[in-house]
């Protein structure tokens, strides 16, 4: 089973690649996009920060971080469903599937894995060439991306990015599974796009946002898409503190797992009993 | 004064092309390489007020990129198109409100309207006045039949009813000349039937010029007298289909029926395609007036059959012969 | 231009007709548009609420900024729609054909495609944040802040249409999904939601200069806010400057009537 996964993620990774590589243009509009992007929301946070009259929760140089982070790693973040995916439950083909002996879960969770993988690939070289490099050469050198303060932090980072990948493929995952229950997703998606914009971190900062609010944000699942790895990697989150942040991002990932795991379960139990 | 006026008319589509494998992939996104298909090489002819010509020619031979040349729809790579006095892609809106064209395989109707609003669509965008537009459209429904069509939305319509609606659709404003690509492609042979019997009338009844792509060539045995053969993108021949006959298949079939069976030492069996009993097909590639009295002087003879070859077999031959 | 009208009216009819069949999407997709393309409030106003003002502007006139040029753009994107989806309904099927064979301008055609109308959603949300900045401010209206504020309008939407315009022409050379546009369209809708004068020079200049709508969405709502405007532009220049949207446009017309003779229609 877990070869089958394997077999189905590497197949996925590479067609969807050559797939997105083919289209040229619209692979260097992605890398405009994203650069301009990124330099729009840094000049929006150099005047607040300039104006600021008491210190901020956040040095600039870490927002610097999490900006450029954002942008070369967004299409990570659970915002669109594999229209794969959604073609198969809106054309009922996923009876078939729903039927074989095997783990579902495991196999559609890799297809997921493999969906986001690609296009991440394709946009953080250039972007992290721009954001490392060629700010520095055009002398814009406030904006340049830091590097990790430490060994432990880049090593940290790398870890909770995986499990951001984890996480953001679960969460892909239960929105596709509840598409069994819905006639039209696209508003679904919408929405829940919307939601991980904002909870994850990516509109702004989740610490800029008002204290009375952090609390809240500071429990949800989303927080471990953007803002934990992010942190980790500015150095905002050290020490003993990233060990707790890294078990949170596991956390959810598990209870994720296994809610999709158990809807799965009644999807396929609702098309047994009324044939799909 | 020719009506539509075709030189030299030439149509080049550049490809870009792809590498295989994941390589390849990761090359095209830096160098790209392009492939000209030359789909047309040079192509004339000149059509008069009211003809109706047949376009015909072996798939990829360049009849569609004509006739959307000839629409206005592209702009060739070289050579003079005149149609009315006009350049199609130069003077477009003035153009064709001129023409109609329907391409079989595409319907230009709107998927979700009933076909009368389709019609009606129409008439606003050619601005056809309004009592013009119902007698026009009163002569089109009687002629295709189409009153139990009108209300249906155009996407539940059957290929043939379809295909009827967008020959109506194409001749509302009145066009002096139709363009035709493929219309009976897919349709019965009654449908076809009553589309060529339409085709005809109409030509006839309003004096519209067709130009007629297909590769049914019982259309073009049906209305065109004339014919355009086209391979490759050059033109192979422009004739009426006698002379293309006469042209191209210089044998004929006779079939003989014998008063008794006949002694046919005296003939070379090379000749004889066919015998069952006392019918023979003879295979005659001399004279054919000179055979026939020799045999007749010669043998007692019930019923004599001379057959031309199917234009099929023309056809294929030219395509053939070109290659 | 009788005739004009009455086609169009009877385009938007059919569209909106298709789309009343389906009352219950509508309604959601209304709604999604509302959220998701509001979600940027929340940045906007978290950021004023920790940091305070930026000079001279308040969360209230960033919210006229925002409210504004978000009206502008849900109107100029629902009735520009079919140039929205033209690489992919048009030139990739060879559905435009069909529009060069009618004797009316592509441009009208295309605009008569489709009109989603629950981009109003947008919309909605737009002119909450606009109505909420007017409120606070409690300006004092002259008729030289209306007529600047219908400029500012007509052109922004003039130059988001022109916007839409070039990138459908671009699907004459490549047929690839073209995101390319979307830096100018949301790139420059987001930039826009705050006042341009935070940015930096290079970057002003590029919306000022080469994509106008600095032109269109900032000099002359400066002008209606009656703020003196730290860029240092002047009456007759923040009413002039949304002519630019104007002149944006009819160079967007152009480019599209050479790029449709690149149109090279499909195979069949
Ligand atoms: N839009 C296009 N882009 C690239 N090549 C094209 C295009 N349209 C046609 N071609 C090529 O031009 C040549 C002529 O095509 P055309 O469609 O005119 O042929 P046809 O005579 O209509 O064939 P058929 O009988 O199959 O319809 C073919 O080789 C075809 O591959
Ligand atoms: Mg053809």
């Amino acid at each position: 089973m877990t070869a089958l996964a394997l077999k189905s993620y590497i197949a996925v990774v590479s067609t969807r690649f050559r797939t997105l590589l083919q289209y040229r243009i619209a692979a260097i509009a992605g890398i405009v996009t994203q650069v301009f992007w990124g330099l729009m929301k840094l000049m929006v946070f150099s005047a607040f920060y300039e104006v600021a009259q008491n210190q901020p929760p956040l040095s600039f140089e870490s927002i610097v971080a999490y900006v450029w982070l954002g942008q070369c790693l967004f299409a990570l973040f659970p915002y669109n469903v594999d229209p794969d995916m959604r073609a198969m439950f809106n054309s009922g083909s996923v009876a078939y599937d729903m039927l074989r002996p095997l783990s579902l879960y495991a196999y559609w969770f890799s297809r997921t894995l493999a969906f986001r993988t690609a296009p991440t690939v394709l946009r953080l070289v250039p972007g992290l060439f721009f954001a490392f490099v060629v700010l520095r050469l055009v002398g814009l050198d406030e904006w340049v991306m830091p590097l990790p303060p430490s060994f432990v932090a880049a090593f940290s980072f790398f870890i909770s990015i995986l499990l951001t990948v984890a996480l953001s493929a679960s969460i892909m995952m239960l929105v596709s599974i509840s598409m069994f229950w819905l006639i039209d997703s696209r508003g679904m998606v919408n929405l829940m796009a919307g939601v991980v914009w904002v909870l994850g971190g990516m509109i702004i900062p989740l610490p800029l946002f008002p204290d009375w609010v952090q609390p809240f944000l500071s429990w949800q699942p989303f927080r471990g898409l953007c803002d934990i790895p992010f942190r980790i990697y500015s150095g905002d989150i050290a020490g003993f503190e990233i060990v707790g942040e890294l078990v949170f991002q596991l956390a959810w990932v598990a209870i994720l797992v296994l809610a999709g795991v158990w809807l799965m379960r009644r999807a396929q139990v609702k098309l047994t009993v009324q044939g799909g | 004064m020719y009506q539509i006026h075709v030189q030299g008319l030439t149509k080049s589509y550049r490809i870009a092309e792809r590498q295989p494998g994941m390589v390849g992939a990761v090359k095209s996104l830096f160098h790209r390489t392009y492939r000209d298909v030359d789909a047309l090489r040079g192509i004339d002819f000149d059509i008069s007020r009211g003809e109706m010509v047949g376009y015909i020619g072996p798939n990829g031979a360049g009849k569609s990129t004509t006739i959307k040349i000839l629409a206005g729809i592209l702009v060739p790579t070289g050579g003079r198109c005149v149609v009315n006095g006009v350049v199609p892609w130069q003077s477009r809106i003035s153009y064709v409100a001129q023409i109609g064209v329907v391409f079989g395989q595409r319907t230009q109707l709107w998927w979700d309207l009933p076909v009368v609003e389709s019609f009606e669509l129409l008439r606003e965008i050619y601005k056809v006045p309004n009592n013009r537009f119902k007698t026009s459209l009163a002569e089109l429904v009687e002629l295709l039949d189409l009153s139990p069509l009108l209300d249906t939305p155009v996407r539940q319509l059957s290929l043939g009813q379809r295909v009827k609606c967008d020959i109506a659709s194409a001749l509302l404003h009145e066009p002096q000349i139709l363009f035709l690509d493929e219309p009976t492609i897919g349709l019965d042979a009654v449908t076809k039937a009553s589309v060529r019997g339409f085709i005809k009338e109409i030509n006839r009844n309003r004096d519209v010029t067709v130009l007629l792509t297909t590769h049914d060539l019982g259309d073009i045995e049906a209305l065109c007298r004339r014919v355009i053969v086209i391979n490759d993108g050059i033109c192979l021949s422009d004739s009426s289909i006698d002379e293309l006959r006469n042209q191209y298949v210089h044998e004929k079939h006779v079939v003989i029926e014998f008063g008794n069976s006949p002694c046919l030492e005296s003939i070379h069996q090379d000749d004889v395609l066919k015998s069952e009993g006392t019918r023979i097909t003879f295979l005659c590639t001399s004279d054919i007036s000179d055979f026939v009295a020799q045999m007749t002087s010669r043998y007692e003879i019930k019923d004599i059959t001379i057959e031309t070859p199917p234009i099929e077999r023309v056809v294929t031959e030219l395509y053939e012969s070109s290659k | 231009m009788k005739a004009a009208i009455s086609l169009f009216m009877k385009y938007l009819a059919i569209s909106v007709r298709g789309q009343m069949q389906y009352r219950g999407s509508f309604v959601l997709y209304a709604f999604g548009q509302f959220f998701t393309t509001g979600i940027e409030v929340l940045g906007i106003w978290a950021l004023f609420d920790r940091f305070g003002n930026l000079g001279v502007w308040t969360l209230a006139h960033v919210a006229v900024f925002y409210g504004s040029v978000n009206m502008a753009f849900a109107v100029a994107d629902t009735f520009s729609r079919g140039f929205d989806s033209f690489g992919s309904a048009m030139v990739k099927t060879g559905d435009f054909d069909r529009i060069l064979l009618r004797p009316r301008s592509t441009v009208f055609q295309i605009a008569g495609q489709d009109f989603p109308l629950h981009r109003i959603g947008r919309f909605l949300q737009g002119a909450l944040v606009f109505v909420y900045g007017i409120v606070v401010l409690d300006l004092d209206w002259t008729a030289i802040q209306f007529c600047l504020l219908l400029l500012a309008f007509i052109g922004m939407f003039f130059f988001f249409y022109g916007l839409m315009i070039f990138q459908a022409t671009l699907s004459f050379w490549s047929t690839e999904s073209l995101e390319v546009m979307n830096v100018f369209v949301y790139g420059g809708v987001e930039a826009c939601q705050y006042p341009l004068s935070i940015y930096r020079d290079w970057f002003r200049s590029f919306f000022t200069y080469v994509i106008p709508l600095g032109c269109v969405a900032y000099f002359p709502i400066v002008g209606v806010l009656g703020v003196d405007d730290p860029l240092g532009s002047g009456r007759i220049f923040q009413m002039l400057a949304p002519l630019a949207g104007i002149a944006f446009f009819s160079l967007s017309l152009f480019c599209w009537n050479f790029g449709v003779r690149h149109y090279t229609s499909t195979g069949s």
